[in-house]
């Protein structure tokens, strides 16, 4: 491991993605320390979910580096990002709607071959979210949003990552979900997992981080430490509507 | 909710009549046949009046348990939990008692069947289970037909050593549609799928030198069976060509089982659960760590694959190919079994084949409406029943055996 990056679990350099000629990311530059909690909040279109996808690989970054633990991933394709270690739960709670809570679960430890720890893993998740337990069988279209959003979290989790991305765990929750969610989060970064997570709620999102990074049309135009930027007059006025 | 049923009906009966009164009225010449189109139409009215007294009837109950699986997802599930033996004894007794029974042309109906089971199965791969649109799934089942003709005739290669080859050249042409396409969806990948069919037959149609255009190849052996005899001491290899239609309906009953087996086996495989994954959310199976790009080649080439066969087959029990076997109607046909009989579902394309396939042969006698009620069916169909005569159930099992693992626990 490159001693640069000892503690920092996660690097992107100067991360330029492209839509077709759609300059999406203009070079982003952060570091996600081991164990914590960084969030990245930002308005709608800010480039945000295009940074979480870049980092996985679904989309390719045509400039920079990204590092995992000091290896270069930007230019590994998905299931090889997901099998070193980076899972992500997507926005807009994309789960599979046509199976059941129990498969869609099963579908994280899609890349793990050991029976005993994925079903050690499915208990835990279970524990953290004991409704998904009770809806098991259900279909996972047929769950409500917050149950959905756990699912998705859960689904994540099976893949016994290091680094957990997620993508705006917020989104369309009603207020006492999310603040169940977001401990949830606390409880799952206890345990160990670094988590980066990309917010619209920044609120929400700064009191839960360590660190919080801002993002404005694919440019980061701040970071700080998330209390600071909790007391940031800049941010409290644009995104904390104080 | 009366008040809406009526208006409802009124506004189906004003659309019936447009429809079937100057079909049916104007049959012989421009004459109006008041007689036969207004029975025709009475009928059509009375069943709407129907659907809507059931409904209201319906209406009074109290509404029904949604956690309750309705009622083909209990019949299937019935049917899961008798053994096998029972279900499925029966109807293998039943194909193979079949052609003892059946005069030449309902066994000749029965193997067109069986190839169109073995099609849309093939199919299912690539739509129910990948969830992607191909609408010009019928040019592999040309390839597979082509090649073994090619090779057959050209080259004198029995159907055993030209199956495989034809198969490869199948899944070859499948990955050719299927990589340029690999980032294309829906709408777009179906009009893609469309053009690539329609290209392979008019390929077949034009060029002469190699597949003698509109003439078509003939000539072709039919499938061989080698079994051993014991001739002036030595033992001796006996060929003997499949000719008589029941042996075809045997053969390719085994070719179906063989398929059936098949694709059964991908269903419950890790491979048919990343497919569904694809189908259901491209983007969070790919964060789940599923090599997309080359699943889908896979369902491509496998899809593909299954159809060579059941081409090969068909070149070989009718000696004769021509490019007007492969229009665009055949990929609706396969299509349309995948979609009746509930995308995914293995039983229920096998059931779709056979009503998709026969029920027109039955209703021969209508000619014309042949074809009008074929689509009429079709609508009603994905009205009434969208997903499928009956829905895939492999799920629900899946369910049941991991419960009663977890019941049991560390022990």
């Amino acid at each position: 491991m490159n001693q640069d990056y000892g503690d920092n679990i996660l690097t992107l350099e100067d991360v330029h993605t492209y839509y077709e000629n759609i300059h999406a990311l203009k070079g982003i530059t952060c570091t996600v320390p081991k164990g914590s909690i960084v969030c990245l909040i930002g308005a709608n279109g800010a480039g945000k979910t295009t940074t979480l996808l870049t980092i996985s690989g679904v989309e390719r970054a045509r400039r920079g580096r990204i590092l995992f633990e000091g290896q270069n991933i930007e230019t590994l394709p998905p299931e090889k990002i997901a099998a070193l270690g980076i899972a992500q739960s997507p926005e807009g709670r994309q789960i599979f709607s046509r199976m059941s809570v129990m498969e869609n679960l099963e579908m994280g430890a899609y890349l793990r071959k050991d029976k005993e720890g994925i079903q050690q893993d499915m208990e835990w998740v279970f524990s953290l979210f004991p409704v998904l337990k009770d809806r098991y069988r259900q279909k996972g279209g047929t769950l409500s949003g917050g149950e959905q959003q756990m699912l998705a979290i859960g689904r994540a989790l099976m893949q016994q990552p290091k680094l957990l991305l997620l993508d705006e765990p917020s989104l369309g929750l009603a207020p006492k979900i999310i603040e169940r969610i977001f401990e949830t989060i606390q409880e799952i970064n206890k345990n160990g997992m670094t988590i980066f997570l990309v917010e619209q709620n920044a609120h929400m999102a700064l009191t839960t981080s360590d660190i919080g990074y801002v993002m404005e049309t694919g440019r980061i135009v701040l970071e700080d430490d998330a209390s600071a930027l909790l007391e940031n007059k800049e941010v409290q006025k644009a995104y904390l509507g104080e | 909710m009366l008040g809406q049923e009526i208006k409802k009906l009124v506004i189906y009966t004003i659309f019936l009549a447009i429809i079937i009164l100057p079909m049916l009225g104007f049959t012989g010449g421009a004459e109006f046949q008041a007689e036969r189109a207004f029975l025709v139409f009475g009928i059509g009215v009375a069943l709407l009046v129907l659907n809507l007294i059931v409904k209201v009837i319906r209406s009074h109950r109290p509404p029904p348990d949604h956690d309750k699986p309705s009622l083909p997802e209990r019949i299937g599930d019935r049917l899961h939990r008798i053994p096998k033996i029972f279900t499925l004894g029966p109807l293998l007794l039943a194909a193979g008692t079949f052609p003892l029974v059946a005069n030449n042309y309902m066994i000749d109906v029965g193997i067109t069947c069986l190839i169109y089971v073995c099609l849309g199965l093939g199919l299912n791969i690539v739509v129910g289970l990948c969830g992607l649109l191909d609408l010009g799934y019928i040019a592999f089942y040309a390839v597979g037909a082509y090649s073994y003709s090619l090779l057959n005739l050209t080259y004198g290669f029995s159907f055993w050593a030209a199956l495989p080859i034809g198969v490869v050249l199948g899944m070859i042409c499948g990955c050719i549609i299927g990589y340029p396409t690999l980032k294309m969806r829906g709408d777009y990948l179906a009009i893609v799928t469309l053009g690539f069919g329609e290209i392979i037959r008019l390929v077949l149609n034009n060029w002469d030198d190699l597949t003698a255009g509109p003439n078509g190849l003939f000539g072709m052996k039919r499938p061989p069976l080698y079994y051993p005899t014991i001739e002036d001491g030595g033992l001796d290899m006996v060929t003997y060509y499949l000719t008589s239609l029941p042996g075809l309906f045997y053969f390719i009953l085994v070719i179906a089982i063989l398929i059936i087996i098949g694709v059964n086996r991908l269903d419950k495989s890790r491979i048919g659960r990343a497919w569904i994954a694809i189908r259901e959310d491209e983007v969070a199976a790919e964060l789940s760590g599923v090599p997309t790009t080359w699943l889908k080649l896979l369902a491509y080439a496998m899809g593909a694959g299954f159809a060579s066969v059941a081409g090969a087959f068909f070149a070989a029990k009718l000696s004769y190919v021509n490019p007007n076997f492969f229009l665009f109607m055949e990929s609706c046909i396969v299509l349309s079994i995948v979609v009746l009989g509930g995308i995914g579902s293995i039983p229920g394309i096998i059931i779709a084949g056979f009503i998709l396939i026969a029920v027109p042969e039955v209703f021969r006698e209508l000619e014309a409406f042949r074809m009008l009620a074929f689509g009429a069916i079709m609508t009603t169909m994905m009205i009434i029943r969208p997903e499928g005569l009956i829905p895939a159930s492999r799920k629900k099992r899946e369910f049941h055996r991991q419960r009663d693992e977890a019941e049991r626990g560390p022990q």
